[in-house]
């Protein structure tokens, strides 16, 4: 599903990803680890087209994800560490995803439900005024809505209180769908039972690969 | 790429600076001018021949020749930085948006944004000049429209340029200001002062001159109350002496639209080029 070869990527002298090769395939479940400045993220923003590699390149269901964009974006949700201050209301934003990716509105109200963020009361409200847990947790809703066969997820639990990080990880549990999942974390306790792949990172390199069973702490 | 996601883009991009204090304070800022043009009894007044709303329309355009520009600078050009500044960019370009139906959906909606508040004002204007029974200068009306809609897309093309080309929302405010106070008054201390004293080709400077939107503008603006350019002295020749009046002002249409079109696309280009985030 996702490959990347030889991927390197430098921000004037300093070099963020050191010939990376790796591939992520389908019912991967992958904890992607590494201290501040491993070049976990500017991994995934590679995958997801947002970086001009420096040389090498990644391939995402076999194409570009920079020049065939829009196609690579179809099969991918993505949920940032931080939800950004978008000036959307939230109705204006479900209409976004909605319009631009073929999502089912219901479905949305489905996952924030289960998120236990109740939509209709906030529709419309600027999406920014959101405490952080809110915004994170209709993100979060969206990306199950979308539905897609490569989700990404950016420390997606970084705003979220102990009981709402129970139900993020139900739902991906629950989620009988195949696919591809990759998740940013500094807390492998906290994926380690969803998880079937460890992939450490340092300096901008892969120091790290192994297979894991979820199972094995049960 | 999808005109129906183009539109999306345009759409968002409208309401949500509709709710933005910049556009209120834009709105009151034009609205209120032509307000108080007609409190201060502009519309009664008689200054070099100009008389009525031809008077009004005359003093809009003079303050709209200096804030007009700047106002479409700092409003638009965090538009692209802002976004990229504060992550909004990354999460909004994770859907299967194109770059194309992006960047021309936002230029598409700022546009109408910052020019449908300028052209009301001047609409309710005239609305208000017929029902008080003036005589309404229509012709004046309707070229005065087309040159703030040049002028407007002239700037509005430079301010995505300039946003698309820096990585910061601070960096991008600093580059419009200058870029304002350049044309505005930098190119005619320029003008004047070096290349005068030098004695530089007459013919030259005037093509430098009117090379500056906000300066082709200016003239055209005036040329259309007074044709013969008589206020300006003996420049009025260099200009006149080579095209007619008219093509002047059509000159002064397709130029700024042209130039703002031109830095837009470039701006596009930079955008597409560059790293997203």
């Amino acid at each position: 599903m996702i490959e990347v070869n030889n991927l390197s990527k430098k921000f004037g002298t300093h070099l963020s990803l050191d010939s990376v090769n790796i591939a992520f395939k389908l019912n991967d479940s992958v904890a992607l680890m590494g201290a501040n400045g491993a070049g976990k993220t500017t991994l995934i923003r590679s995958i997801l087209g947002y970086y001009h590699p420096s040389s090498g390149h990644v391939k995402v269901n076999g194409l570009d994800p920079i020049k065939e964009r829009t196609e690579v974006l179809k099969h991918v949700s993505f949920v940032p560490q931080l939800p950004p201050p978008i000036k959307l209301s939230v109705k204006e934003l479900i209409s976004y995803v909605c319009k631009s990716s073929g999502v089912d509105e219901k479905s949305i109200y489905h996952y924030a439900n289960a998120m236990k963020f109740d939509i209709k009361i906030n529709l419309g409200k600027s999406f920014f005024k959101l405490s952080g847990g809110m915004k994170q947790k209709l993100l979060i809703a969206i990306s199950f809505a979308k539905e897609s066969e490569i989700v990404i997820y950016d420390e997606p639990t970084a705003n979220l209180d102990p009981k709402a990080r129970e139900d993020f990880y139900a739902l991906i549990q629950e989620s009988k769908k195949e696919k591809l999942s990759l998740f940013v974390t500094h807390r492998i306790e906290e994926v380690q039972e969803i998880v079937n792949r460890q992939v450490y990172m340092d300096l901008g390199k892969v120091v790290s690969d192994e297979k894991v069973d979820p199972y094995a702490t049960h | 790429m999808s005109f129906r996601n183009l539109l999306l883009i345009a759409y968002l991009d409208l309401r949500e600076s509709i709710r933005a204090n910049w556009f209120i304070v834009y709105s009151l800022v034009f609205g209120g001018l032509i307000a108080l043009f007609f409190i201060a009894g502009i519309t009664e007044s008689q200054v070099m021949g100009f008389s009525g709303l031809s008077r009004l329309l005359l003093m809009y355009i003079q303050v709209t020749i200096v804030i007009l520009p700047i106002f479409i600078l700092i409003t638009t050009v965090r538009s692209i930085s802002g976004d990229r500044d504060s992550h909004i960019l990354e999460y909004m370009l994770s859907f299967p948006i194109s770059l194309k139906e992006y960047y021309w959906g936002k230029v598409f909606g700022r546009f109408i944004t910052v020019f449908l508040p300028v052209f009301m004002a001047m609409f309710f204007a005239i609305l208000y000049g017929m029902y008080k029974g003036a005589e309404v200068p229509l012709n004046l009306f309707f070229l005065y429209t087309g040159l703030l809609f040049s002028m407007s897309s002239a700037f509005l093309g430079i301010a995505f340029f300039i946003s698309s080309i820096v990585k910061s929302s601070e960096m991008a405010l600093g580059i419009s200001f200058f870029v304002w106070i350049f044309l505005l008054a930098f190119i005619d201390i320029a003008l004047i002062s070096l290349m005068m004293q030098q004695r530089f080709n007459a013919e030259l400077i005037i093509t430098i001159a009117m090379l500056n939107p906000m300066e082709i503008f200016r003239v055209a603006a005036i040329s259309l109350f007074d044709p013969e350019l008589t206020v300006m002295g003996p420049v009025a020749f260099y200009i006149l002496d080579i095209i007619s009046q008219e093509f002047f002002v059509f000159i002064s249409m397709v130029y700024p639209l042209t130039l703002g079109i031109l830095f837009a696309f470039l701006g596009f280009k930079i955008f597409e080029k560059k790293d997203l985030v």
